[in-house]
């Protein structure tokens, strides 16, 4: 980034000196969501494998735990893409290999037309400008022997996007962007609450203007009353600044309020992705049908209502040993033979709504037969049938203008 | 460990010698009863006043929540419950009767028998709150053998009989196992089987929930109805989230800077919350079935420093109806905890005149908008938070645990 293109930005925020207080008042519309806007980023089969060791002297690998196991997805300008899911289902380990903080065991993450997942260290530096990170727990993620204005500016002074003499000049407009009061610069962290940490942990990745923020659980170490602050706090970042978020969330409600599209992931893979509406209104996954069932409700329970709550049994099963076929059938409540055989396909099922399982539908309205097996060449069973062909299945990480419909089981174009 | 009592006996209070051979029901008192609890802890930076002036009372087989965000004194008043504060680092006044038996200021050696066998807690943080070095199942059944005489064979059958209770798969052979072989949610169950061994009348879970996945949580929260409806114990949950209370809890105490803000049945809380700081716990939290539109309206500025609490009301800096209260009251005066606008079990801490017609006309129609209708004409069905999923006719179409 040139200097001339930070200074009309920073005029900007100068010009507002009560920005954050005035934004708070906005009511401009959050993005929607648009399956044609362009994708800031674009990621496709990316996978993770951390080795697992043996004890002893040699350390030999034994395994591998399959963190992230081929996801593909899109990132749209100026846009939110939720990731959800449960500890261990490799939400954080995406948003960390996006910003490259792990090196990716395969897979392509193109981002303004470079692939982020094999830019040489030196080669991403530049790029780290453009992809910030903010990270979950506020007193851990900033060093408690800087002073704020040190931490804020040291994006700054690295990628030397202001002269030396300016830095502090800008750390004040962050603080101010950000609802702090810009005299507390020369502070420590600790003289700080919760919450405001994480305004500092905004600043500073706000402080290069990046065009792509990965927010790993920005609100779910803060108390309830703060929380809201700093989600209105990202929604008017997002909005002023044009900035396309992955929100890494596992609560449901969060995540809906915030991103227009939403990923679910299990045990390394995305089990269902579309647009708010497709994923919590018609959800077609077990898993997502079971997440959504299980999320507290505060206004349905005072009105005495309640949802159906689906137990799940058991817990998340090893990804260093993950089950075979689909991933989530050791807890479904639909499984059948082909589960084990066969893995379901992210399989688009309409204008923006994928979902990965053989019995896609909505809650209580299974189909009697697997979905699938026309697609992937097999029985009901999931035994490979000789007298059909497998069709070969877009790999496009966005939505395609032609999906599969579930009703009359064939492809029908938009 | 002192031995208390004879053969073992699952039997809840009641079957102890000294010191709490009173039965909870003698005087009509409830089991747990807590007056003016006052918990103040000196620092080098001065007194930070914990909670302050705190009662509460909670019956046999019923649960009551507490809701409240860091620093507001929910863990402190618990703790003290437990007698789990040192007596030489803090200062408490008051009074806390654990069925009929003032526990506070009882020494050490008497709050033990009373500890685990009366009273027990489940943590937040189940990896912390069990000790890596032992097996899970020698953990409980220590804690079972702390309060009955019985051979260590004994106890282990009893630790696998509560693992299984709890639902932990293949129990005979996961006694034997560490805290990290557990997951998470086994973890937490581990925790509530050793909380139980020993059939407490009251159970305090600590954000029992907190530290663990919604599909887990799920699971935890049913557990601990299905226990509760078996052992008719009181539960005390400890949370953050409104959601879990009003799925689970009978009472609602919502706690701001060590004071009791809101206190009354769960239903009238949520229904005709009285008190600011409820609304904007309320109003603060998206749902899932929200408009993603609106913007969320946070409590503006930051939880009270408890060494200085701000005068008069503990909340004034944040409320946004102070202009509503005639004169300067609410920065001067500390409201008293008095009856709310519907029904005598609704207690709150507020000096705004007419609540609710503040809350039907100016906080709902931006939470909630399709409950304005059905707040005001007070048209909801009378049973909340039913509690287990049994009791939803419509849950038969659903998987049960396999």
């Amino acid at each position: 980034m040139t200097e001339s293109e930070v200074a009309p930005a920073s005029s900007a925020a100068g010009q507002a000196p009560e920005s954050y207080e005035s934004a708070e008042h906005q009511s401009a519309a959050p993005p929607r969501f648009d399956r044609h806007a362009e994708a800031i980023l674009s990621v496709t089969d990316l996978k993770k494998y951390f080795p697992v060791k043996s004890s002893g002297l040699v350390r030999r690998t034994i395994g591998h735990v399959q963190a992230v196991d081929g996801v593909s997805f899109e990132v749209r300008k100026g846009s939110a893409l939720g990731l959800v899911g449960e500890s261990g289902c490799g939400k954080s380990t995406t948003g960390r290999l996006i910003t490259r903080l792990y090196d990716p065991t395969a897979g392509s993450m193109m981002f303004q037309g470079k692939d982020l997942a094999t830019l040489s260290h030196k080669a991403m530096t530049p790029m780290r400008k453009e992809v910030q990170m903010i990270f979950q727990d506020p007193y851990s993620s900033l060093n408690p022997r800087h002073t704020v204005g040190t931490i804020v500016g040291t994006p700054l002074r690295v990628h030397n996007v202001v002269p030396d003499k300016q830095v502090l000049g800008r750390v004040r407009e962050l603080l101010e962007v950000v609802g702090l009061n810009p005299e507390h610069y020369n502070r420590y962290p600790n003289e700080f609450s919760g919450g405001q940490r994480q305004r500092i942990g905004i600043a500073r990745a706000l402080a290069l203007q990046p065009k792509l923020l990965v927010a790993d659980e920005p609100v779910s170490a803060l108390d309830v009353s703060i929380q809201a602050q700093v989600v209105n706090l990202l929604r008017d970042v997002q909005q002023e600044f044009n900035i396309a978020f992955l929100f890494i969330a596992h609560d449901l409600a969060v995540v809906r309020h915030f991103c227009p599209e939403i990923a679910v992931m299990y045990l390394g893979k995305i089990v269902e992705i579309g647009d708010r509406e497709s994923v919590y209104d018609h959800a077609h996954h077990p898993y997502t049908q079971a997440l959504l069932s299980a999320s507290p409700d505060v206004k349905q329970a005072a009105i005495g209502g309640r949802r159906e709550r689906i137990r799940l049994e058991g817990d998340v099963p090893s990804p260093i040993n993950p089950p075979s076929g689909c991933r989530f059938r050791t807890r479904c409540w639909l499984a059948q033979d082909i589960c084990a055989k066969q893995e379901p396909p992210l399989l688009q099922i309409g204008k923006s709504h994928k979902v990965a399982c053989h019995f896609a539908s909505e809650l209580n309205q299974t189909p009697p037969r697997p979905v699938t097996t026309g697609l992937l060449g097999v029985d009901d069973q999931g035994n490979h049938d000789a007298g059909s062909t497998p069709t070969t299945l877009s790999t496009n990480p966005g939505y395609d203008d032609e999906w599969y419909d579930l009703k009359s089981k064939s492809f029908v174009k938009a | 460990m002192t031995q208390t009592n004879g053969p073992a006996s699952d039997q809840g209070a009641g079957h102890l010698t000294e010191p709490t051979s009173r039965q909870a029901g003698d005087s009509g008192e409830p089991f747990l009863v807590v007056e003016d609890l006052t918990v103040r802890f000196p620092t080098a930076d001065g007194l930070v006043q914990a909670v302050s002036g705190l009662s509460y009372s909670i019956e046999q087989g019923s649960t009551l929540g507490i809701v409240g965000e860091s620093g507001s004194g929910k863990s402190v008043s618990s703790l003290a419950v437990m007698g789990l504060h040192d007596a030489k680092r803090t200062q408490m006044s008051g009074s806390i009767r654990v069925g009929g038996t003032e526990v506070l200021g009882l020494s050490n050696d008497r709050m033990r028998r009373i500890r685990g066998r009366e009273v027990a807690m489940i943590f937040q943080d189940p990896l912390t709150a069990l000790h890596p070095f032992y097996k899970v199942g020698a953990q409980i059944s220590e804690a079972y053998r702390a309060h009955h005489d019985v051979s260590k064979a004994k106890a282990r059958a009893k630790a696998i009989e509560m693992l299984d209770r709890v639902g932990i798969p293949q129990a005979r052979t996961r006694v034997d196992d560490y805290p990290h072989q557990f997951s998470g949610g086994m973890r937490q169950r581990a925790m509530i089987a050793m909380a139980l061994v020993n059939d407490p009348s009251l159970l305090i879970a600590d954000e029992p929930t907190t530290a663990l996945d919604v599909t887990v949580q799920a699971q935890i929260l049913d557990l601990l109805q299905e226990l509760q409806k078996d052992f008719n114990s009181a539960i005390i949950i400890i949370t953050h989230d409104l959601g879990v209370v009003a799925e689970m809890a009978d009472d609602v105490m919502v706690m701001y800077g060590g004071r009791a803000v809101e206190y009354g049945r769960t239903r009238e809380i949520l229904v005709h919350p009285e008190m600011p700081y409820t609304w904007g716990l309320l109003a603060s939290v998206p749902d899932v079935t929200a408009d993603p539109d609106a913007r969320l309206i946070p409590i503006q500025g930051n939880p009270p420093s408890l060494l200085r609490p701000p005068s008069g009301c503990a909340f004034h800096p944040r409320c946004p109806h102070t202009g509503k209260v005639p004169g300067d009251l609410c920065r001067t005066t500390l409201p008293e905890l008095t009856r709310g606008e519907h029904g005598d079990e609704h207690l709150k801490r507020c000096h705004l005149p007419d609540p609710s017609a503040i809350y039907e006309q100016e906080i709902l129609p931006e939470i909630a908008p399709d409950l304005v209708e059905m707040t005001v004409k007070d048209e909801f069905p009378a049973e909340v938070g039913t509690g287990l999923v049994e009791d939803s006719p419509s849950d038969d179409a659903l998987p049960k645990e396999r």
